[in-house]
């Protein structure tokens, strides 16, 4: 469990993450949503006690991170891939890894293996493609056995196999009763890992729910309506105050539900042929809910 | 997996030892092919600069007048040569740089995260890299200056004028020599943890090491005592077994303290540094 409270981190006169306060549960894939330079990275490295918070709390089950001697059976990390030196093998990387929390050697093989780096455990790190690379740190995060897993996007340079082999992995930490906390700027890459989601932007929370909840909040609900009298509907719409586009006999609705659509049309013995709410996708919500906090947009919208 | 399903998992850890710390550093120092490299090629040029100087001294032996000969022992010239000022000032230069490296390697990669994030107690660390540099320089040291004795000596004792360890200042030649190696990698990896980063750290090494303590003359009083300060000139007052007189003449005690309170401090300086900076 990790329990993030009013955090907040300053670099000189930046804010990176402002009064954060959330609580990462065990049981499950809790993803961590935002775009880029949202302070994912920051908050992660808050938790590892990597960085000082410059003001508030982050404990992982009860302490702050910090406090352990050891941390490798306490939290399991991947922050970056690259943050290995490339000089070594992937055996030797984990094995000094492994001596310095005092997890026997045979735990390496074992983790290589978990990967699918068994093969080039003798390896120097430096001729790793970036997925290796993630297997990597997977299975150096793996190593202690911990009960809490901090991966900071993770998917990154796997290939579609590697991507659904990585689900499956978090998908089985979980169940295992493991509390698991994947960081991500794709929405659609959590879509099909996480249970829960904590969305932030601009080092601010903005939502903190289960993944049906979050997508419930796609506000843009569109109704498509088919009919014949497709101008003489879509000025009633209109006058109702919904936006219309038009197609030929299809109209795209938004503002109004498709109930009341089917009640305007019976008033008015208009006949429907078609009648179909579209939900905004995840994507959407998550486009819509941060598009605000987005730091670096493209184009003139700012 | 050995996890249990229901309910909080029990995490069952064995007591924290320093001894892991000093052996996962170990392990990240011989697993990197570039150490065994760095040191093997500083330890080659250190013993050959020692060799060919001994070799120039057989070689020109008879172009000596009887005089130079005879006085040849008397003045202190095979122990000169058993480790000359050159090899030195290489040895120190690649050894502060070899230091820094243990740290600024983690640095320049991102590998000090993974490091502290699999061992958040820092300073222990630290002191464990301060540990195995330690170690393994000095015998690093104790190797080529061993080598270097051995074989300058027998090239002047075949000119019948090398001296062995037994003779007056030799093992102070040797020793400080030794230790030379482990006082400058400890001052590199103080700076290196303070730096960061890895061109200023080269800079600072070699300005620390090398630079100031050539430049810095025994001329004034504050000058002197700033340049009897540095480890190099420490080295120079030991290995000199008759000091001329000059104006501001010190003791191999005051030489021996000033490389032991680099070696402290530099060690203190490692391991504070990394405790309230973020990582």
């Amino acid at each position: 469990m990790i329990e993030v409270s009013g955090l907040t981190k300053r670099y000189g006169g930046t804010t990176a993450v402002k009064d954060l306060t959330f609580t990462v549960r065990p049981g499950q894939v809790t993803g961590f949503l935002g775009p880029n330079g949202a302070g994912k990275s920051t908050t992660l490295r808050l938790i590892l006690g990597l960085h000082e918070p410059t003001g508030g709390t982050v404990t992982v089950d009860g302490r702050p991170f910090r406090d352990r001697p050891r941390g490798l059976r306490h939290v399991g990390s991947l922050l970056d891939a690259h943050d290995v030196h490339g000089g070594r093998t992937a055996a030797a990387h984990l094995f000094a890894l492994a001596r310095s929390n005092r997890i026997p050697r045979s735990r390496v093989g074992e983790v290589l293996r978990e990967v699918g780096l068994a093969e080039v455990a003798r390896r120097r790190i430096g001729g790793f493609s970036l997925g290796m690379k993630q297997r990597l740190g997977i299975a150096a995060a793996l190593l202690g056995d911990p009960p809490v897993l901090l991966f900071d996007e993770p998917l990154n340079g796997l290939d579609p196999g590697g991507v659904k082999w990585v689900r499956d992995l978090f998908r089985r930490l979980a169940d295992e009763g493991r509390t698991v906390f994947v960081s991500s700027h794709l929405m659609s890459e959590m879509e099909h890992t996480a249970d829960q989601l904590i969305v932030i932007g601009r080092g601010e929370l903005i939502a903190a729910e289960s993944l049906a909840e979050f997508s419930a909040r796609g506000t843009r609900q569109n109704v498509t309506v088919g009919t014949p009298a497709a101008v003489v509907l879509a000025d009633l719409l209109t006058a109702e105050g919904a936006a219309v586009r038009a197609e030929g006999e299809l109209l795209t609705v938004t503002g109004l539900t498709a109930a009341r659509i089917g009640e305007i049309a019976l008033e008015h013995r208009i006949p429907l042929r078609h009648l179909d709410t579209r939900s905004a996708s995840l994507e959407e919500a998550f486009m819509e809910l941060t598009a605000d906090s987005a730091q670096y947009l493209a184009g003139g919208s700012r | 997996m050995t996890a249990q399903l229901a309910g909080e998992l029990r995490v069952t850890e064995p007591r924290a030892r320093f001894r892991d710390l000093a052996a996962a550093e170990w392990i990240k120092l011989r697993s990197l092919r570039s150490t065994w490299i760095a040191y093997g090629v500083t330890a080659l040029t250190v013993i050959a600069i020692n060799v060919g100087t001994a070799y120039d001294t057989y070689n020109h032996w008879r172009e000596q007048g009887a005089a130079d000969r005879a006085a040849f022992v008397r003045d202190g010239i095979p122990l000169q040569e058993a480790f000359t000022i050159n090899a030195a000032a290489i040895m120190a230069l690649a050894l502060g740089v070899l230091g820094a490296l243990m740290i600024i390697g983690e640095y320049a990669t991102g590998g000090i995260r993974t490091t502290f994030a699999a061992v958040p107690a820092r300073r222990s660390v630290m002191a464990a890299k301060a540990v195995v540099l330690t170690v393994f320089t000095t015998v690093f040291g104790a190797f080529v200056v061993g080598i270097s004795f051995g074989l300058t000596q027998a090239i002047l004792g075949s000119r019948g004028v090398g001296v062995s360890i037994g003779h007056p200042g030799a093992l102070r030649v040797v020793l400080a020599s030794t230790l030379l190696a482990p006082v400058c990698a400890l001052a590199g990896l103080a700076l290196g943890t303070v730096i960061r980063q890895t061109a200023p750290t080269m800079v600072a090494s070699a300005l620390v090491v090398i630079v100031l303590p050539t430049i810095i003359t025994d001329g004034r009083h504050w000058s002197a005592v700033v340049g009897h300060a540095l480890p190099f000139q420490a080295w120079l007052r030991l290995v000199t077994v008759d000091p001329a007189p000059t104006r501001f003449p010190w003791t191999t005690g005051g030489a021996w303290t000033v490389y032991a309170v680099w070696t402290l401090a530099a060690a203190a300086l490692a391991i504070i540094a990394v405790h309230r900076r973020d990582q």
